[in-house]
């Protein structure tokens, strides 16, 4: 099997050892992005990003040329990079602020000349101690060359960036709890409406949140256009996109591969990519899009890396990490872990998710262990019916945030993909891969 | 008396400046706290509600959701262990149970000699390298029990003092580029801003 691969766009860099330096980055056209942007109007710079068609790296997949639009006008806004990294099995922002903090930054100083903005932050998890000091070493090398601070470049435009460290929290990787976060409090998610952040964001003020992976892709797009990046992918799933691969495969990595053109089955098989499963197992399951996305099975295994594509069977692509699960895994632990996850994780604010996510644990945790009724089954989806109506996707929800209807996916997954294998756990009073 | 060393409250000073409002300096005081005494101690708390603005009580109820900010004493090396779902399926439950056989110490708890504290963590985003393990919030990639084994026994001897700085220091790095002076700098920006867009 043959993959066609594309041209490197985010990880271009990476095969040099000191792809985070400046030396490396000024070497292989660093910046060239930016002073191009500054010869051109915000409008046109906002109007290649917007014919790129750059769906937001981050899990939602929000068009970024879109969400700029959104902006309201005020003569204080704000843009705020979410680098908090935190869905469980996702490991591409991880790998692109310790690897090329440069190229984010210069995606965020472009960004913000589109947008007008004079003050960014760029909002790192507090467990990334590398990426954090060399963002924090980009940023003072970005001071030195004129490419922050006043009249970048000579044009006239200023901006500052701060780098700002998290504290160890997955919720504030969702943009509103982010926001609370960086103003110095609780990562309690915002009720939408009213806080859309392009409305009411940061202090208030009208405020862009865009993903570092996002970030990174902006040099590239304004240096080729628009149209060279959605001449890549197919769709609305357009460019190059890094996925992260773990769990049971030969070749667990993050790879940079085109969007639509590349399937699961080229991702977990191909030998310059995931490299089959390991041991030469066959694959039970798959997680398409993080642990809040519901999960495949080998009959899906043929779809496209695209938004639209995996939307249509059901489940998300969401933050681009697949974890790959073979015959050798026990579904219910694997549920369990995940939704120990999502108690754990939970900011407490909504009782669905914060009691819910408890109850669930509990039940699964017993189910695994030889405690199991059979009437658990069903207790499972009442539970999880009262954190995400109907059980369904899209999801609804009885929550403020997002975090609640991840909670259900890979439970609800579990359960119609490998009911006997439950039911065998409650029969058997225990575990039988044990 | 300030709890902040000199070289300390200064950095504090400059971080409150940095940003449009002082409480957004909030967890990164907290941070430095924790660089300067190795976890979040009262008095820093205090000192850091007095920075920007706020009741200590608020810091703290703040610090507590943190899962990186310990108001108990920790070891010098906060040694976390990810069995978050990649590393599950690669061992890293198993790895857990051979770092408490090794520490000799229960998950949340420190050794007696107050080096190690051993945590179980949710995904570290470093899932190509299971099962992931981070010392204070360095990835050290000690996949196998016996690469487990021979980092604590180098660091329990005084090694890689380079590489993993002592729990609580994050960031060594100090920015030295658009640094304010004081906050009117940013009340003169804003002026400004309204100014030009008015």
């Amino acid at each position: 099997m043959a993959v066609s691969m594309p041209t490197k766009i985010v990880t271009a860099r990476l095969e040099h050892a000191d792809s985070h330096t400046l030396e490396r980055y000024l070497a292989t056209g660093g910046y060239d992005g930016l002073r191009k942007a500054l010869g051109m109007t915000p409008a046109e710079v906002a109007a290649e990003v917007d014919a790129a068609s750059l769906l937001g790296r981050g899990g939602a997949g929000f068009p970024a040329g879109r969400k700029w639009s959104m902006l309201k006008k005020d003569p204080l806004t704000y843009l705020v990079v979410n680098g908090d990294e935190s869905e469980p099995a996702t490991f591409k922002d991880h790998l692109l602020i310790e690897r090329d903090p440069h190229q984010i930054l210069e995606g965020v100083i472009i960004s913000a000349y589109a947008l007008q903005v004079t003050q960014a932050f760029v909002y790192i998890r507090g467990e990334f101690a590398l990426g954090l000091e060399r963002m924090e070493e980009a940023v003072n090398d970005a001071y030195r060359q004129h490419a922050l601070g006043s009249d970048i470049f000579g044009s006239g435009f200023s901006l500052d960036v701060v780098v700002h460290p998290g504290a160890g929290a997955y919720i504030c990787g969702e943009e509103t709890a982010l926001l609370e976060s960086l103003e110095g409090k609780r990562g309690f998610p915002r009720i939408k409406p009213p806080y859309f952040p392009a409305v009411i964001g940061l202090y208030g003020q009208p405020t862009v949140v865009n993903n570092v992976e996002t970030m990174a892709n902006i040099p590239w797009i304004v240096l080729h256009g628009g149209a060279a990046f959605a001449a890549m992918g197919e769709g609305r799933s357009t460019g190059t996109r890094l996925f992260a691969l773990s769990g049971h495969v030969n070749r667990p990595g993050p790879y940079e591969v085109q969007m639509v053109k590349t399937t699961f089955r080229d991702l977990i098989y191909a030998p310059e990519l995931g490299g089959g499963v390991r041991e030469g197992r066959d694959l039970k399951a798959f997680i398409p899009g993080g642990v809040s996305s519901p999960w495949f099975g080998p009959g899906q295994v043929d779809l496209p890396l695209g938004q639209d594509e995996v939307a249509q069977e059901g489940s998300m692509l969401g933050s681009g990490s697949v974890v790959v699960m073979d015959s050798s895994t026990c579904v219910v632990r694997a549920a369990w872990r995940i939704t120990k996850f999502f108690f754990r994780e939970s900011c407490g604010q909504c009782t669905p998710c914060r009691e819910g996510s408890g109850w669930l644990e509990r039940i699964l945790y017993r189910i695994e262990h030889g405690g199991g009724r059979e009437q658990d089954l069903d207790l499972l989806m009442d539970v999880c019916d009262n954190i995400s109506p109907g059980v369904h996707w899209p999801p609804q929800q009885t929550t403020i945030c997002v975090l609640g209807p991840s909670i259900p996916p890979s439970i609800a997954a579990g359960l119609k993909m490998f009911r006997d294998e439950f039911l065998v756990h409650i029969k058997d009073g225990g575990c039988p891969f044990d | 008396m300030s709890h902040f060393s000199a070289a300390m409250a200064a950095r504090a000073r400059q971080l409150v400046a940095l940003y449009p409002e002082p409480r957004s300096a909030l967890l990164p005081l907290c941070h430095l706290a924790q660089e300067q005494d190795g976890w979040l101690r009262p008095e820093a708390m205090e000192e850091i509600a007095e920075l920007v603005g706020v009741t200590a009580a608020e810091v703290r109820g703040t610090a507590t959701f943190y899962d990186m900010l310990h108001t108990e004493p920790v070891g010098r090396y906060v040694v976390a262990v990810c069995t978050n779902i990649a590393c599950i399926l690669s061992g890293g439950a198993e790895m857990l149970e051979h770092a408490e056989r090794r520490l000799r110490v229960r998950v949340g708890s420190t050794t007696e000699d107050g080096l190690f504290t051993l945590e179980e963590s949710e995904c570290l985003a470093d899932c190509d390298f299971p099962p992931c393990v981070q010392v204070n919030h360095r990835f050290v990639r000690t996949t196998t029990p016996e690469l487990f084994d021979r980092l604590i026994d180098e660091l329990a001897a005084g090694g890689h003092a380079e590489d993993i700085p002592p729990h609580g220091t994050l960031v060594r790095v100090r920015r030295s580029g658009g640094l304010r002076v004081d906050r009117a700098d940013i009340a003169r920006e804003r002026a400004a801003a309204e100014e030009r867009s008015s």
